[in-house]
């Protein structure tokens, strides 16, 4: 598989580049989105900046970063005043109104593309969307790595590159300098602003970032790499952890790994199939799906192996417990063995066997033609069962208040709760 | 861009005629022109009605994914057509693969809500991007290495309403029938679904076959909309209708009628400019039309629109500041007021520049005063008498909020401004019984 993985400095260097910083600048800027339920904004901003972009382009007739952004911060704006129109008079959720408008913003966006391409500008449709990763290629790169250490390598990087660095800087700074603020108001603006945080201050901030962001990576690496980064990394680093700072850094680096696996694998994966590459966004946003696919699966602390896990690792210990009361109430009765088939009369058949099994394997119990009985060990454990059993039945009764004839399920509950006994 | 090039602009925007307009709205511009109005018209309805459901049970983000989600089906399926040796084209074969997807797309965000803690936006957003990624992964992939017949695939990314066919008019027009008649037959209990769903669910209601059969019809017209205004707009079809519709009702039938009717029209006038117009992408145009519909209802709306809102709030303040005034003249028992004078009751009361402006005319327009010499005001009979109704309500309010409602005495005139313009006759005649009643209230002869 290596093997087909070629990188040439000049056709490669620079849009890998544009990709990844695009990739960590939406990263980065998307777990603060993510935490506040807003992660559907880079989808909004996305599609409704269009028209801006487009009307900014029209008028300027390049494509200066700050004509493009002004143009963009514009139509972000009359997005927000539009959304904010249409849910409080129309009375329709916050979801319809930010869809119709910009889905129609987006309309308009693509008809007057439609309209700029009859005056043969280089603008498209299809370029908003996958970008023009192509146009960073590097004519006349040097053959080997000496070549690229020399001064003159910083004179070939291309605009959309260093736009996306310069941008990447901001996003760096504003989440260091800000890190206590932006984390109190993603967690808790309305305490965030009882202490003179300003948390509405901040969100308009971080929307201006994202739209700022927005429109930096939208000529390199098109929106749907933007959308996918606003959300994939930082929900993959929210299922791997539980604090924003380590959160933040791992979702930087699956923005990188996304980058960078994302753009090789676009050509790597086909060539491997002995065909022609595919589409790097559309390669890059798959490798954040399956990074995400991958995190809800197998996270160690959220993921659902280990929820399943340690589900079944509960389910065997209580089917132990169980076991083990039950014997140790028919020794009460002057039985000091039971047969496996009144055991399975008394217990979930489903667990009784494994429960056996796991139970001899730890010597609490020992099996002998079809017969079992508790150790000596296994006597102690069973004890301090039952006795659990019963001290919560006793408190149940005393304490809490509960009927004498309804303690008996609840308490059957609690005694697997283990090493905890109400206060006698 | 030089100068010449934007003489060549002027030059390319031809400008139908009247009678090539009117052709193409009566249908007459030819059999395909005629084929693609009423093709999307069909589909307007059935988005719009259908709409309506996705909007008032909050899945319009949903519904978007849903939509995205669409694309890698649709290359899937022209793989597995090639695969076949059928032509790729095949539409019933990339529809299906479409519909597939979409509701993988949807199980997807339901398993991504109940095995996770992400949340629904964060679920959207990921499915939404992930899916569409892949649909361009696949159909670069197609584009880079698949044979012939290719090229009309990404028309399904921006939508293409000129490839609407005689064959698919039949299918958009059973889609238009099965979802009217859906939205007639299940109107109660979509309804219900949509408002209530747990009442829904204690009456008995097997809501989630309710769900399915909406989402059902919403997948209907999101694969049925795919050629023509494609897997981005599509979602908006949808939606905007019935957010237009909203603003005009706020009966679930009647909004499912305007949100349909809006979609119809929205769809023909859309298909008729792309087809008069050079350059115009059909898909982006209807879903504009449908914008200038609902852009007018926020505007315009009798009850709900921002004009008619604004309208109803001066005249409150026009009505109060009138009032004011009135009081005033009443308790200085003055015919007359000067502008100095008004000017100073402005400033105390903090009228608004144009509440200042406006009020004399207002004044005038409801008989409570004349115009009296430079820019003064004279109160009418009627004005004298309504200046001494207000006086009279605001001390029944004050003494009544003193006596019987624990207000400190100093909080007294706050609240009766507040309060006293709100009071109908009928609650100041109760009140005046009981302050009366209870010993007496200080009741000021009006008259």
């Amino acid at each position: 598989m290596l093997a087909v993985i070629e990188f040439d400095v000049g056709l490669d260097l620079f849009p890998m580049l544009a990709a990844t910083l695009a990739a960590v600048v939406c990263g980065l800027l998307g777990n603060f989105l993510l935490l506040q339920r807003q992660a559907l904004m880079g989808d909004a901003i996305g599609h409704s900046v269009l028209p801006g972009l487009v009307i900014a382009f029209l008028l300027a007739g390049t494509r200066s970063p700050l004509a493009m952004f002004v143009g963009a911060a514009v139509a972000g704006m009359a997005t927000v005043l539009l959304v904010e129109l249409v849910k409080r008079f129309g009375r329709v959720e916050p979801g319809a109104a930010m869809g119709v408008v910009f889905s129609v913003m987006f309309a308009l966006g693509v008809l007057l593309i439609e309209q700029a391409a009859a005056r043969q500008v280089d603008l498209d449709a299809d370029c908003v969307l996958y970008g023009q990763l192509e146009t960073l290629v590097w004519f006349g790169a040097p053959e080997n790595l000496d070549g690229l250490l020399r001064w003159s390598t910083l004179t070939a990087v291309p605009r959309q590159v260093l736009v996306l660095a310069s941008m990447l800087l901001a996003a760096g700074i504003f989440t260091i300098l800000l890190f206590k603020e932006l984390r109190l108001s993603a967690f808790d603006p309305g305490f965030a602003t009882s202490q003179g945080f300003a948390a509405r201050g901040l969100g308009l901030a971080l929307m201006v970032l994202v739209a700022a962001a927005t429109v930096a990576s939208f000529e390199a690496v098109g929106s749907i790499l933007v959308i996918a980064m606003l959300v994939c990394p930082a929900a993959t680093a929210r299922l791997l952890t539980d604090r924003l700072a380590s959160q933040i850094l791992v979702s930087v680096a699956v923005a990188v790994a996304t980058g960078v696996v994302g753009y090789l694998a676009a050509t790597a994966v086909p060539a491997f199939f002995g065909r022609d590459s595919v589409n790097a966004a559309g390669s890059m946003t798959l490798v954040a799906g399956g990074l995400v696919a991958l995190a809800i699966v197998a996270s160690p602390n959220h993921g659902v192996v280990t929820q399943v896990l340690r589900r079944r690792r509960l389910a065997a210990r209580v089917a132990t417990d169980d076991l083990l009361a039950a014997l140790h109430r028919a020794a009460e009765q002057g039985l000091d063995r039971l047969a496996c088939e009144r055991l399975t009369k008394m217990l979930p058949k489903r667990s009784i066997s494994g429960a056996v099994d796991r139970a001899i394997r730890s010597g609490l119990v020992e099996r002998k033609r079809g017969v079992v009985r508790l150790t000596a060990t296994g006597r102690i454990a069973a004890a301090a069962i039952v006795d659990r059993h019963r001290s919560w039945e006793r408190y149940l009764v005393e304490e809490a208040g509960f009927a004498p004839d309804h303690v008996h399920d609840p308490a059957e509950r609690l005694e697997h709760l283990s090493g905890t006994t109400p206060d006698r | 861009m030089g100068p010449e090039m934007s003489a060549h602009v002027l030059a390319s925007g031809d400008v139908p005629t009247l009678a090539e307009v009117l052709d193409t709205l009566l249908l007459r511009a030819g059999f395909n022109t005629g084929l693609v109005v009423v093709g999307t018209t069909l589909l307007g309805l059935a988005a719009g009605v259908v709409g309506v459901f996705v909007t008032l049970r909050k899945r319009a983000l949903v519904t978007d994914a849903l939509a995205h989600a669409t694309l890698p089906g649709i290359a899937i399926a022209f793989l597995i057509a090639g695969g076949l040796g059928l032509a790729g084209r095949t539409l019933p074969l990339l529809l299906a693969g479409a519909a597939v997807s979409a509701i993988l797309g949807v199980v997807c965000i339901g398993l991504i809500l109940r095995h996770s803690r992400l949340r629904e936006d964060a679920a959207i957003g990921i499915v939404l991007s992930v899916f569409f990624g892949a649909g361009v992964v696949a159909l670069s992939w197609i584009q880079a290495n698949a044979a012939t017949g290719s090229a009309g695939l990404a028309t399904f990314i921006y939508g293409q309403a000129a490839t609407i066919r005689p064959s698919d008019l039949v299918v958009l027009a059973g889609l238009a029938i099965v979802a009217v008649l859906a939205a007639i037959l299940f109107l109660k209990e979509f309804a219900l679904v949509c408002f209530d769903e747990s009442f829904a669910r204690v009456l008995g209601w097997r809501v989630g076959a309710i769900d399915l059969a909406m989402t059902t019809l919403v997948v209907l017209v999101v694969v049925a909309g795919l050629q023509a205004v494609g897997v981005i707009l599509v979602v908006s079809m949808l939606i905007v209708p019935a957010v237009a519709a909203r603003f005009w009702t706020d009966r679930f039938g009647t909004m499912t009628i305007v949100a349909g009717m809006v979609g119809a029209v929205s769809g023909y006038l859309g298909s008729v400019l792309s087809a008069l117009l050079p350059r115009q992408p059909a898909g982006a145009v209807i879903v504009l039309a449908a914008g200038a519909v609902l852009l007018a209802s926020l505007l315009f709306a009798p009850s709900r629109g921002v004009l008619a809102r604004a309208w109803r709030r001066l005249s409150l303040d026009l009505r109060i500041a009138g009032d004011h005034l009135l009081e005033v003249a009443h308790e200085r028992g003055v015919g007359a007021l000067p502008a100095a004078q008004i000017d100073r009751i402005a400033r105390e009361h903090a009228w608004s520049v144009r509440v200042r402006r406006m009020l004399p005319l207002s004044l005038r327009r409801r008989g409570l005063a004349e115009g009296g010499g430079g820019g003064g005001l004279s109160i009418t009979a009627a004005g004298r008498d309504r200046g001494a109704r207000v006086a009279r309500n605001h001390v029944l309010w004050a003494e009544y909020l003193v006596r019987h409602a624990d207000v400190a005495p100093n909080h007294v005139d706050w609240s009766v401004d507040q309060v006293e313009h709100v009071l109908s006759e009928e609650i100041v005649r109760e009140l005046e019984a009981a302050l009366a009643e209870r010993g007496g209230a200080p009741v000021e002869s009006t008259s």
